[in-house]
């Protein structure tokens, strides 16, 4: 294996999590609800990923109990928003909050445990060409889920029905209600959506990226996919480049400290989240650019006339 | 089988102990155009929102060709053959003619397919538009024309209008009359809300007529005449304000030399040139249709926003343009907004709170050492009601439990009690009842009366007509001259108010 | 069945007072179900979690200990949250403020006497303010969202501890742990009596009586509220958006960064990795089941208090994780917001035919 091969697999590793958590939230964003709790589903995504892989010793098991957890804390966050028209700010910090404590619990027995790694596809033969093989054909089936939901969401979102009416909630909530759509369950569908990826993204933490259970393993993905989001000024595709981007930078980080050239470990392990902060400054300076494309809705609570 | 095509039959709808209809029968038959008159909050609105399938009644029935039906949302509303044109257009600012339109359609038509019928249909009709253009970037006419032409890819049989021409130009207005006019004669049965009552003696057949919630009287308005009209509305004779007679100014209170601003956000208008004189008083009013830099006026002259403002303005012969609302309100201004809940007043404070909102930085004692006096507050805003007739349910409630009305006279009260050297207000009376809108309208005329001057930004030319001295027009975010209103009729202010706009949005929408 | 609000025609006085009271009873009844699902007594449990800790004077005194930078950020984020500004980064400014305290004491051991100890809190209060200003200067010279800035910040500021603590300011003599030397003298605050309740706790109180003053009296706190509930009508009285940011990003970056240096000059007496167990994450919660309002924080910052005491013994008596008081946290957030529905709206249940 020659050293960029390992380097482009060590991004792609990287890049998945945040790819996957991205999408979900830019379907949510899209439909006008901001959901801050992206960093306690994952979390809970990939310790219920982690458990179930582990006691069951399918990864593939494990994959789904994390999609369904990610929906589940989902709920919790579309019934305060949706039924109960909370604040949507208060509610997601709730629900990290809430997430990286229940994750903590369920994950106190599984700490140190070894892992059931998801593996990679393999396709044989393609798989064994030389470079390319690995990259393209050899990755695990959550890094080709990622690209698929990518291309899935960038072609609902401007070609088809379903994504006109997520986008015409996100734009106006009084005309989509006037209109007779039911602004509350699409939007109950999207968070269901977005739940789903990040507890896919958190699975593929725990089950693939380092297949074991550490406390607080997240560590700040989930808030960085929030502002891929941004970044990507709600446009899936550009959700693709910014995610791999940042992968990069992480991995960058990574190599830096294990090649020991003389920076503190601790600089470079602050880089992913000083990238994003600078990031969000250079997005955030060009006004025009976001705010034509921000949902007019987001943040905003809907409740119908009756 | 009935003549009718919709019969609302002994219709009554309660929100809590509050009956918003009760006990309405309205009759329509195919062809016909039939209006529905009545104040705010007299219940056109639920009304129509029950025949759309917005609303359900409490008790009642709605028949359709005679039979009864229950339409559960506006998709059975629309299958059924209804269409309705919202006052509040509901349409998305982000996405293009025929998104907009696609959004209102059952099934999956393509999107090209739909934008040739689009394209089909507002030729027919003198409807014109542009399929692939965005919502944010239209004019308020041309927006209705989407609503319009919404309706008509339905085929609807009938069609419902909530104020169609409040937002029309004179010319649009009656460009609109010819549509309708032609739908009907093809059969189609249009509901007409409106409370101007010249348009509907010209254009309805027959007009039924609600007040609180109850049919007061189905007349066949061609007979009536407008008193006649707004005597059922209302009860009572409408109190006249007294017109004026081109009162002669003062000296020059506000100055605009030369003003420009940016637009407010990607979807405003900019201030181009913008040069006005108002003299102590007399009463100078802008007219135009919404969107074309009113709001962006009325952020430059009261000092909501001064970056990037370029020009001069003075007031009260200083010079003011690089200082905010507080420094000009300390100057002898007084500023009323559009909006009332949440610009002009907060609506989770008390209306004692609401009086500090303007007046904690020119009001002695009012903040002393950093420490508001809450009792003084409460004082003044006893005062204000008082003289102001705000009817409240209890001692001092919240802002937004007041009726609009009611708020709206504590909101231009709260100003008027300071008696100021200038007041400038934005749409006085929007969206407030007739008794209100004169006990508003006399009190700006008493304030000019006095010596102060006063710039109404309105979009209502009978209102403007009654109160103003002089008329200038806002149009693309550029102003006219001001002139006696006396040498103005609604011809030359709707030539005025299409302006240039209207014009380049015809090629726009040719091309 | 189907639920729908129904808007009040004006906010509920008595659900603004019942609802945190409600919330905190549905967390208890939550805990109950909970703890009988894993097979314990939930009248034992709770016992243990919720009223032991206020039992006894070390306990108690132990409370007043935890309750002190929970009610210390609390307040700061309750006047930030009152202004729509969403610090959610207290965690890295209290961070800042313990280190920016302890540098007297680390590079100057010797300078023992009184004036030290107002030096290390004035510059602890400094750190966490200077912190705070990052986000604020992003927010309103660029836009930036101060909510994903200020929580990358946390990260950040773990990091840069980190750092210090392991390198240069390790304690020479202190076998290669990383810890930095044993403050000293007025290094240390002082505490009541010879127990464990120290200054922080006093700087708390002050600085809840200081607050309910602005905030209710004052033209400062009028002008938090309006720009918080109305932005429009904060603009048109004349307030700056942007002022308002720089005032709540500082003050709360303030607070936060003296709970910093109270932690580590008080309870800890050294600098270690692990200066506070989330105090500033907790707090956030604080400051919504105190309503906002500064005197409600304190009663609040006790309770949460009681919740971490509990975690602690309900691990020694119960033998579950202490990490279930996060959850309990966790979940006492979602009742407080459901529960504050019905001060604006009316909760009806409709059978599906009727709708």
């Amino acid at each position: 294996m020659t050293g960029l091969e390992a380097v482009i697999l060590t991004i792609i590793t990287a890049s998945t999590p945040l790819l996957l958590a991205a999408i979900g939230e830019l379907v949510v964003e899209r439909s006008g609800v901001l959901n801050l709790g992206v960093e306690g589903m994952m979390v809970v995504g990939a310790v219920c990923g982690f458990a179930t892989a582990y006691t069951t010793g399918s990864p593939y098991l494990g994959v789904l109990a994390g999609v369904l957890a990610g929906m589940g804390m989902a709920l919790l966050f579309g019934f305060l928003t949706q039924s109960l028209a909370t604040n949507q700010v208060a509610s997601g910090l709730a629900l990290t909050l809430l997430g990286l404590g229940l994750s903590g619990v369920i994950g106190e027995s599984f700490t140190g445990l070894p892992g059931v790694k998801l593996q990679p596809l393999d396709i044989p033969v393609l798989s064994d060409i030389p470079f390319l093989g690995p990259i393209l054909f050899g990755q695990d089936v959550l890094v080709y889920t990622s690209f698929a939901l990518v291309f899935a969401v960038s072609y609902t979102m401007s070609r088809t029905r379903t994504g006109l009416v997520i986008r015409a909630v996100g734009d106006n909530h009084h005309s989509a209600h006037a209109l007779g759509y039911n602004v509350i369950a699409v939007r109950y569908g999207c968070i269901l959506f977005g739940g789903a990826c990040a507890g896919l993204a958190g699975a593929y933490l725990s089950l693939a990226y380092t297949p074991q259970w550490v406390e607080n393993m997240t560590s700040g993905r989930g808030w960085i996919a929030l502002a891929l989001v941004v970044f990507a000024t709600w446009i899936a595709r550009r959700v693709l480049i910014g995610a791999y981007l940042f992968g990069a930078v992480w991995i960058m980080g990574l190599y830096a400290q294990a090649l020991g050239i003389g920076i503190p470990s601790q600089v470079l392990s602050s880089f992913p989240y000083l990238i994003t902060i600078l990031v969000l400054v250079l997005i955030s300076r060009n006004r025009t650019l976001t705010k034509i494309n921000t949902p007019a809705c987001i943040g905003q609570t809907f409740v119908p006339d009756r | 089988m009935s003549d009718f095509l919709l019969e609302a039959v002994h219709i009554t709808k309660k929100f809590g102990d509050f009956a918003a209809n009760d006990d309405v029968t309205l009759r329509l038959r195919p062809g016909e155009i039939h209006a529905l008159l009545g104040e705010n909050g007299a219940g056109k609105s639920t009304l129509v929102k029950m025949m759309y399938g917005a609303l359900q009644p409490t008790e009642g029935e709605l028949h359709w060709r005679g039979k009864p039906v229950r339409i559960a949302n506006p998709a059975a509303a629309r299958s059924l053959g209804i269409g309705m044109v919202f006052q509040h257009f509901s349409l998305f600012e982000a996405l293009s003619v025929t998104e907009n339109i696609a959004l209102a359609l059952p099934g999956k038509a393509g999107m090209q397919e739909l934008s040739a019928r689009i394209a089909a249909v507002s030729r027919e009709y003198g409807l014109p538009l542009e399929p692939g253009a965005l919502v944010a970037d239209l004019s308020v006419g041309q927006r209705q024309r989407i609503e319009i032409v919404r309706c008509l890819l339905q085929e609807p049989a009938l069609l419902i209008m909530d104020e169609p021409t409040a937002v029309l130009t004179p010319q649009e207005a009656d460009q609109l009359f010819v549509t309708l006019r032609r739908l009907a004669s093809e059969g189609c049965a249009i509901l007409y809300i409106s409370h101007r009552l010249e348009e509907v003696k010209t254009l309805c057949h027959e007009a039924t007529i609600l007040r609180r919630g109850k049919v007061v009287a189905t007349v066949d308005p061609r007979r009536e005449t407008a008193a006649s009209l707004a005597r059922h509305m209302v009860g009572v004779d409408v109190a006249v304000v007294s017109t004026r007679a081109g009162a002669v100014a003062g000296e020059p209170i506000l100055t605009l030399d030369h003003v420009s601003l940016p637009a407010d956000g990607p979807f405003g208008t900019a201030l181009r040139d913008v040069s006005l004189r108002i003299g102590a008083g007399e009463i100078v009013a802008i007219a135009g249709v919404a969107g074309n830099g009113q709001s962006e006026l009325f952020d430059a002259v009261s000092g909501e926003r001064v970056d990037g403002l370029t020009g001069s303005i003075t007031l009260a012969g200083q010079v003011c343009a690089g200082r905010g609302i507080k420094a000009r309100r300390a100057l002898g201004a007084a500023f009323v907004p559009e909006e009332r809940l949440g610009h002009g007043a907060v609506p989770d404070f008390p209306l004692s709170q609401n009086v500090i909102l303007t007046r904690f930085a020119v009001d002695d004692g009012m903040v002393r050492r950093g420490l508001v006096n809450l009792g003084l507050a409460g004082d003044v805003a006893g005062r204000v009601a008082g003289a102001f007739d705000v009817r409240t349910s209890s001692n001092d409630p919240e802002a937004r439990s007041l009726s609009g009305g009611n708020l709206q006279k504590f909101v231009i009260g709260r100003e008027l009690d300071r008696k100021p050297r200038l007041l400038v207000v934005n749409q006085p009376t929007w969206g407030v009842d007739a008794g209100a809108a004169a006990v508003i309208r006399q009190a700006l005329i008493d304030l000019a009366e006095g010596g102060s001057a006063v710039l109404v930004i309105s979009q209502d030319l009978d209102e403007i007509f009654a109160i103003a001295d002089r008329i200038a027009v806002i149009s693309r975010g550029e102003l006219s001259e001001a002139k006696p209103t006396a040498t103005l009729d609604r011809e030359a202010i709707g030539l005025l108010m299409a302006g240039a706009h209207e014009t380049a949005s015809h090629d726009k929408a040719a091309s | 069945m189907r639920l729908v609000l129904e808007r009040r025609a004006e906010r509920s006085k008595l659900m603004t007072w019942l609802s945190p009271l409600l919330a905190v009873g549905l967390t208890l009844v939550t805990g109950a179900v909970i703890f009988s699902l894993m097979g314990l007594d939930p009248a034992r449990a709770l016992y243990v979690y919720f009223l032991e800790p206020v039992l006894w004077w070390w306990s108690l005194e132990e409370l007043v200990v935890k309750a002190a930078p929970l009610v210390l950020i609390g307040v700061g984020l309750a006047v930030c949250f009152r202004a729509n500004v969403w610090n959610i980064g207290a965690e890295g400014q209290l961070t800042m403020g313990a280190l920016f305290g302890s540098a007297l004491p680390i590079l100057w051991h010797e300078f023992q006497s009184f004036p030290v100890m107002v030096l290390m809190l004035a510059l602890g209060a400094l750190g966490g303010a200077l912190y705070a200003a990052i986000p604020a200067f992003l927010r309103t010279r660029f836009g930036t969202n101060e909510i994903l800035t200020s929580l990358m910040l946390v990260y950040v500021a773990q990091l840069i501890a980190d750092w210090f603590i392991r390198g240069p300011w390790r304690d020479p003599a202190g076998f290669n742990f990383p810890k930095s030397v044993q403050f000293e003298g007025w290094q240390l605050l002082p505490t009541l009596g010879d127990g464990r309740i120290h200054l922080g706790a006093g700087l708390a109180l002050v600085a809840v009586a200081v607050l309910y003053v602005v905030m209710s009296r004052t033209l400062k706190g009028f002008e938090v509220r309006v720009v918080g509930t109305a932005p429009r009508a904060g603009t048109f009285a004349g307030f700056s958006s942007k002022r308002m940011v720089w005032f709540c990003l500082l003050l709360s970056g303030g607070l936060a960064g003296l709970a910093g240096i109270c932690e580590v000059a008080g309870p800890s007496g050294h600098l270690q990795p692990a200066i506070s167990p989330g105090y500033g994450f907790t707090a956030i919660i604080v400051a919504f089941l105190g309503r906002l309002n500064p005197v409600g924080v304190l009663v609040a910052g006790v309770m949460l208090g009681i919740s971490y005491l509990g975690g602690e013994a309900a691990q020694i008596d119960l033998g579950i994780s202490d990490k279930t008081a996060q959850v309990f946290q966790g979940i006492l957030l979602f009742f407080i917001l459901a529960c504050d529905t019905l001060i604006l709206y009316r909760i009806r249940l409709l059978r599906p035919h009727t709708a």
